[in-house]
């Protein structure tokens, strides 16, 4: 089982950093920054008037290189929700009403909350009865997130490192966020009359910053979770269900799914039959409102040239009218 | 100056029992209020309000069921999906008369237009209610950008559509006023407004149905599709047209008083003439629908009990109103055609909280159970909607809306 390590570097191409393992100090030759990734796409834009090719280079994000990620493997937790526990404390979240040893809240299938960035749910397997399977649960941070998507006051944001983050001094509490989100990660505190905002793991996004890594990695006793680079994760989990064939099913859940996750899964048992939502299309959400979009900018500019020429066309009908009225009478005068 | 200010307060006085108490001294006035749709409007206040207030005291959760998987509720079901389309009363009658030369239209106009503007208006009062910190409403316009977010185009088109509305009823208020410099500024505006008021409700309407394109696996199939976005606009049309009808019908029957003469007489025929408009755009409405159907070859979930529901929907409550119209026109009935209005816009509603509640996340378990809303929450609801047919009432008493102000007869 690989063990995740206690320290990563962010950045491969620049020399170790030797004050505090800070990787992402100075942007170093090979790695983007998200300024000038903004400036690569605009001159993308820019280029694309005069090349089609460049347009369609600038119409497709394929994700931040060197981001992070982090890799579940279903069939080592053993459901101790000892990364719950230490999510709470590294996240300064509100005690829980059961403590984390009590397996009663297996019981009941549960959610991320208000109160909790991450749940872990237990099922029974269904290959040997008398065993169970655990699922952590969590936001999945996507590589084209759906709730920065839906957002209208851009309070979330996909970070170059992986995390997607949530910023509440932005947020007016419209919701769309958790209507858009796949995976129902987003939760909302109903209960604040004045401060309502929404709850939802972060991947420990300034641990992560300052070259930690998240406190569920850290913490994980069997090291069901794997934090690193996603592409690293993603040769990792193919190397392992290559090699245990009868122990996983050949399927890494979040390599497709919603146009690609941070979050990724691999499991023995069909994810169907664990809870994670199958119908979810393969491509980010933020295709599906691409085309309506588009359409956008085309009515701004047709619809009053359009319109504008019905009225014109309108007046002149009635201005011939009117005309043929008066010559009508004028002969009608000259007649009689 | 003791006599000036004496005559002040004597013209103030007048003023406000003019525009105000429609002429009454304040105990007539007061009398006249006490009618049976008043004390259980007074009723439903009594009870919504206080829950509104409660809301911001308390949070949602005291109102709503909305919960992190069910985000949306009632007041957006109905409130918002529902309302916005019915409202689209102004620019489709503005449009129609305006701009295609529907001049026969011209009684109802006005009353399209101020049904429209109240109906927005309303629609961000339900939003208000709906939105965790309602006092950041304004922050898509002015502090952060979501611009690949459709719900920021809905935001700022609903934002200008309500101001261009505004604008548009202007001489309505003018003339009630009687401010007739400012009147004639916004008259000469009409035409750029009513064409700002074509480009803004295409492009909200549809957006509405676009905000659900971002949710492919919880709306149900039968009702998602990538033709959403014109489904929403097209029924909008003839929701807007059936809307106009029940409308007028209220109007002309309650407050028949406050009606123009040329308003009662044109009635008749022109409720004949916006029922065949929207049977036609019924009937455009039904062909797309059925087209989504077969371009996301979905014909198979027919035959489930979510579609059952859906041809209870497409038969019962789309295509029958515009059988029933076109029977109403054929036969020159006014109240077959009223008819027909009245389960048009019901039907229209329907669709709106089947896809924003009642097949929204079809799929998870015990879904029934979270889709019946609160007492409280239906409670709000009511009280909102008795707030907009009393503010509409209290407009169509006093400004010149059935009827044409003597003095403006001129022109329009």
């Amino acid at each position: 089982m690989a063990k995740t390590p206690e320290k990563h570097v962010v950045d491969e191409t620049s020399s170790a950093p030797k004050d505090g393992g800070n990787g992402l100090k100075e942007a170093a030759p090979g790695r983007i920054s998200r300024r000038c990734f903004l400036g690569t796409v605009t001159a993308a834009g820019a280029s694309a008037l005069i090349s089609p090719s460049a347009l369609n280079a600038a119409g497709e994000f394929a994700g931040w290189p060197n981001r992070f990620g982090m890799l579940t493997d279903l069939t080592a937790c053993v459901g101790c929700r000892s990364c719950e526990k230490a999510c709470n404390e590294a996240n300064n979240l509100p005690n829980p009403s059961t403590s984390f040893d009590d397996p009663s809240v297996f019981n009941e299938v549960r959610r991320p909350t208000a109160k909790a960035y991450t749940v872990v749910n237990r099922y029974q397997d269904p290959k040997d009865k008398n065993k169970f399977v655990y699922r952590k649960i969590q936001c999945n941070h996507c590589n084209e997130p759906g709730c920065a998507t839906a957002c209208p006051i851009h309070a979330y944001n996909k970070t170059p490192e992986g995390p997607v983050t949530y910023n509440e001094d932005l947020c007016f509490g419209c919701r769309y966020c958790m209507t858009a989100c796949p995976f129902y990660v987003p939760a909302y505190d109903y209960d604040s009359a004045l401060e309502p905002k929404i709850v939802k793991c972060t991947m420990c996004y300034g641990r992560v910053k300052a070259g930690g890594i998240p406190a569920c990695a850290e913490t994980c006793p069997t090291g069901a979770i794997t934090f690193g680079k996603r592409e690293d994760l993603l040769k990792l989990a193919r190397e392992k269900i290559t090699k245990n064939p009868d122990r996983y099913i050949d399927h890494i859940y979040g390599e497709k799914e919603a146009g690609g996750t941070s979050w990724m899964y691999i499991s023995g048992v069909p994810f169907g039959q664990l809870g994670f939502p199958t119908n979810i299309p393969n491509k980010p959400l933020v295709e599906e409102t691409k085309g309506f979009l588009s359409a956008v900018p085309l009515v701004l500019t047709v619809w009053p040239a359009l319109f504008g020429m019905c009225y014109a066309a309108l007046r002149h009908r009635d201005e011939v009218e009117e005309e043929k009225a008066k010559s009508k009478k004028n002969e009608e005068e000259k007649n009689g | 100056m003791a006599n000036g200010t004496i005559a002040r307060t004597d013209n103030f006085r007048s003023w406000f029992m003019e525009k105000l108490l429609m002429g009454m001294t304040w105990p007539e006035y007061m009398r006249t209020l006490i009618t049976p749709f008043n004390v259980i409007a007074a009723g439903i206040l009594a009870i919504g309000l206080p829950l509104i207030a409660m809301r911001f005291y308390i949070g949602l959760s005291l109102v709503t069921h909305s919960s992190n998987e069910y985000p949306w509720g009632l007041f957006l079901g109905w409130g918002l999906f529902g309302g916005v389309p019915l409202s689209a009363t102004g620019f489709v009658m503005a449009t129609a008369y305006y701009i295609f030369g529907f001049k026969r239209y011209h009684p109802i106009v006005r009353l399209a237009v101020l049904t429209g503007l109240l109906g927005y208006f309303f629609a961000v009062v339900y939003l208000l209610t709906d939105l965790g910190r309602p006092w950041r409403i304004y922050y898509p316009m002015g502090v952060a950008f979501g611009t690949a977010s459709v719900l920021f185009l809905v935001a700022w088109h609903v934002a200008t559509y309500l101001t261009v509305q505004l604008v548009e009823f202007s001489p309505a208020v003018l003339e009630w006023l009687k401010s007739r410099r400012v009147r004639r500024w916004a008259l000469r505006v009409t035409i750029g407004m009513t064409i700002a008021g074509i480009i803004l409700s295409t492009l909200h309407q549809s957006a509405l149905g676009a905000m659900f394109l971002l949710a492919p696996g919880k709306v149900h199939p039968l009702w998602f599709s990538s033709y959403i976005p014109v489904l929403y606009l097209s029924s909008s049309v003839y929701a807007a047209l059936s809307m106009v009808i029940v409308v007028s019908t209220l109007s002309a029957r309650f407050l028949k008083d406050k009606c123009g003469k040329t308003f009662l007489s044109s009635l008749p025929k022109l409720t004949l003439g916006l029922g065949k408009g929207a049977a036609i755009a019924i009937y455009v409405y039904f062909a797309i629908k059925v087209i989504a159907l077969t371009h996301d070859s979905n014909w198979h979930l027919l035959n489930t009990g979510y579609g059952y529901w859906y041809l209870v929907e497409i038969f019962l409550l789309v295509l029958a109103p515009a059988l029933i119209y076109s029977i109403g026109f054929k036969k020159r009935s006014v109240n077959t055609v009223r008819f027909a209005a009245f389960l048009a816009v019901f039907g229209v509603v329907m669709n709106r909280i089947n896809i924003a509640i009642i097949t929204f996340n079809w799929n998870l378990p015990h879904h029934f159970a979270h889709i019946i809303p609160p007492w409280k929450e239906v409670a709000v609801v009511l009280c909102i909607a008795t707030i907009h047919v009393l503010v509409f009432r209290w407009i169509l008493n006093r400004m010149p809306v059935l009827r044409e102000e003597s003095d403006y007869e001129d022109a329009h």
